[in-house]
């Protein structure tokens, strides 16, 4: 059954008439997601041809939710927009927003979480600057490529799209029950701690990886959860090692500030409560081909 | 993007926030001129992002403009812990009776942001909450409700403000609020804020971190960076839209996607160790579409970096298909060629994930000398660090 995705969750595209937004859409149906429409205000009322599929556009999510039954929306709008797009998803009660857009201006995250928290947090949402949700065999909300690998009973939590797809290429044999790419900016709206407790509830997972990289503390704060509420083993691995202080490394969140948010941090919390920590993302996938080869 | 301090300044004028009298001087003539405008006592700052300039020497009094002169003459050119000195700011002098300390931050534990106050001013505030936690005033603010006058009061009141400065504290903390959120800031630090002689509240020093994912909306924050402290590889690289860090090493790494680049860079020291200690020279996302063109003009960056000796282009193909990345090297090479550039430096190129084999093959057939195939990261990584240490 995987989480949070399943090959029964219906997917909207907010955006799905962009260049990215469109290309994809093709891909999460060629990957066996059960797309069921578009939304841009715009175009409302038209069809979109995915290569034989013919996709409904809608006015807004709710209507979307209305006439299809969509319980899942992945956001591809330009940052400008994206606030007001996840604020749409949100007052339509949309159980999973997966925000695939880099670049969104922290303040405009900030509003929309608090946003999110003021109405209940009927709403997850995954990101935003993050590579989607994929649950292998099943279903796919985002970026991630389908065909690196298929189902399995590994769980895995990133911060980081290609080191995801790394991961899931070097277990490849072993399968995933999920994949979560949670983003890589300073706010986001799914933590490694959400993704662990799911992964820890779900039977259909037995380990889990996950990859952190430098800035915040968010990876400290996993250890803590792991320590008191995962009994699954976990395999961490953390980017960043050589990385200098100040510098944004790539992802907006990926910087040292002062001596807060370095790799060796995070690695030694992460040791501190029993989760072995690979070196490289190759060592890890031993360490994981270990657990999964031992049970 | 850290702002200077008198870039600082100047944006809380501009926001109505009150600050002393002054303005910003590259050489000691024009700390003559800002000093004659003023009149008066005034302060010679070092305009440095690096604490502790004070014990350094970076900051002085001068009694009139001959005096700011000699003053900005010892400043100007001053290294502070590594970093030189090439502005200062002169102000009016404050007659400062009492410091307090005001910020507003992002939180990125709780996914909001946070003030922090305290009657404890003018000291480093990590420091003061550690030995007197009760002076320090954390308190989460809704990033939709904002901050207004009541809540800017329960703030004053919890961190003990006296209560002849309260009304002007709170006018101050809305203000800094609204300047917070209207300049899409992630850090702005008040500290001191003051209580000058006549009783009036002052700002004192700013610290102010500028979120640039929105500089869409910000036009004017593209001023605010400082071009001459910027390294000239970095701005070659943005203005060729690359996601480009100069680092000190010799091996010149190219990858796709932030987290894969940046444990390439590690990979690639921990290589290093076994090879003459080389390390990565830079750190370099092409990002995930990798066409031949974005490819070639990575290279050109990564190349033209004198301290590169060996280059290491890391490329997971996932949506991208390995042949295409392949074919986007060898095109590279041929374009960099065609642009007049002579590459000498060998590349380690390793390729996997989608399509992997068939981009091996066109490496391979490809035939080229300086290009050579490892599939596994951490092989690699190691043949990098290798031929960059026999290059040294």
């Amino acid at each position: 059954m995987a989480i949070w995705l399943t090959k029964d969750s219906k997917v909207i595209v907010q955006g799905m008439t962009g260049s990215e937004g469109s290309k994809h859409t093709r891909r999460m149906l060629a990957a066996g997601t059960n797309v069921v429409g578009g939304v841009n205000p715009r175009k409302a009322g038209q069809t979109v041809d995915f290569d034989g599929t013919e996709l409904p556009v809608f006015a807004s999510v709710a209507d979307a939710m209305a006439e299809t039954g969509a319980d899942v929306t992945v956001i591809f709008v330009p940052p400008q927009f994206t606030k007001a797009a996840v604020v749409e998803a949100i007052d339509a009660a949309i159980p999973l927003a997966v925000v695939i857009t880099e670049g969104v201006p922290v303040h405009d995250t900030a509003s929309f979480w608090a946003y999110n928290v003021a109405q209940g947090e009927r709403t997850r949402i995954i990101g935003p600057n993050c590579p989607g949700i994929a649950s292998p065999g099943a279903s796919n909300a985002g970026i991630i490529p389908a065909d690196i690998t298929g189902s399995g009973r590994i769980g895995l939590v990133s911060k980081s799209g290609t080191l995801t797809y790394q991961m899931m290429y070097e277990l490849r044999d072993i399968g995933f029950s999920t994949c979560v790419g949670i983003g890589g900016d300073p706010i986001i709206g799914t933590t490694h701690i959400d993704a662990l407790a799911a992964f820890e509830a779900d039977p259909e997972t037995d380990a889990i990886v996950m990859i952190g990289e430098i800035g915040g503390d968010a990876e400290e704060r996993a250890a803590e959860f792991i320590k008191a509420n995962v009994t699954k083993p976990v395999v961490g691995y953390i980017a960043g090692f050589t990385a200098p202080p100040g510098k944004t490394m790539g992802h907006a969140g990926a910087i040292i500030s002062g001596s807060a948010g370095t790799a060796e941090a995070k690695q030694a919390a992460l040791e501190a409560v029993g989760v072995k920590v690979g070196k490289t993302p190759t060592e890890t996938a031993k360490l994981m081909r270990e657990i999964m080869s031992g049970s | 993007m850290d702002l200077y301090e008198y870039q600082g300044r100047d944006l809380f004028e501009r926001h109505g926030l009150p600050v002393l009298a002054g303005g910003v001087a590259t050489t000691p003539e024009e700390a003559r001129a800002i000093a004659e405008r003023l009149g008066g006592r005034v302060v010679v700052k070092a305009q440095v992002k690096v604490g502790g300039r004070g014990k350094a020497g970076g900051v002085k009094l001068a009694e009139g403009p001959d005096e700011a002169v000699a003053r900005a003459t010892d400043i100007l050119g001053m290294d502070i812990k590594g970093h030189t000195v090439h502005k200062v700011m002169i102000t009016v002098t404050a007659d400062v009776a009492e410091e307090y300390y005001f910020s507003y931050l992002l939180d990125r534990a709780n996914r909001t942001f946070l003030c922090i106050a305290s009657v404890a001013g003018g000291m480093d505030i990590e420091q003061v909450a550690a030995e007197t936690p009760d002076k320090v005033v954390k308190a989460p603010i809704d990033a939709v409700k904002g901050v207004d006058e009541a809540k800017a009061r329960e703030i004053v009141t919890a961190a003990g403000f006296p209560a002849e400065v309260a009304d002007q504290v709170v006018e101050i903390a809305v203000g800094l609020w609204q300047a917070f959120v209207a300049e899409d800031a992630t850090l702005v630090e008040v500290n001191p804020l003051a209580k000058n002689g006549d009783g009036r509240m002052l700002l004192l020093d700013a610290k102010i971190s500028l979120d640039e994912n929105a500089a869409f909306r910000h036009p004017d924050h593209e001023a605010l960076v400082d071009q001459a402290a910027v390294d000239p590889l970095e701005q070659a690289a943005k203005a060729k839209d690359l996601n480009y860090v100069k680092l000190d090493g010799e091996v010149g790494i190219i990858g796709n996607g932030a987290g894969l680049v940046m444990s390439t860079l590690d990979v690639v020291a921990y290589a290093g160790e076994r090879h003459g200690n080389v390390k990565p020279a830079n750190f370099l996302d092409i990002g995930g579409g990798a066409s031949a063109a974005v490819m070639a003009n990575g290279l050109e960056i990564v190349l033209s970096d004198p301290a590169v000796k060996s280059v290491f282009v890391n490329v997971f193909g996932g949506i991208t298909a390995c042949d295409e990345v392949a074919n986007g090297i060898i095109q590279a090479l041929a374009l960099l060629e065609q642009r007049g550039e002579q590459v000498t430096k060998p590349l380690v190129v390793r390729l996997d994930g989608n399509n992997a084999e068939a981009g091996r093959a066109i490496l391979d057939s490809a035939n080229n000398p300086l290009v050579q195939r490892v599939d596994t990261m951490d092989g690699a990584a190691e043949r990098a660090a290798e031929l960059a240490a026999a290059g040294v």
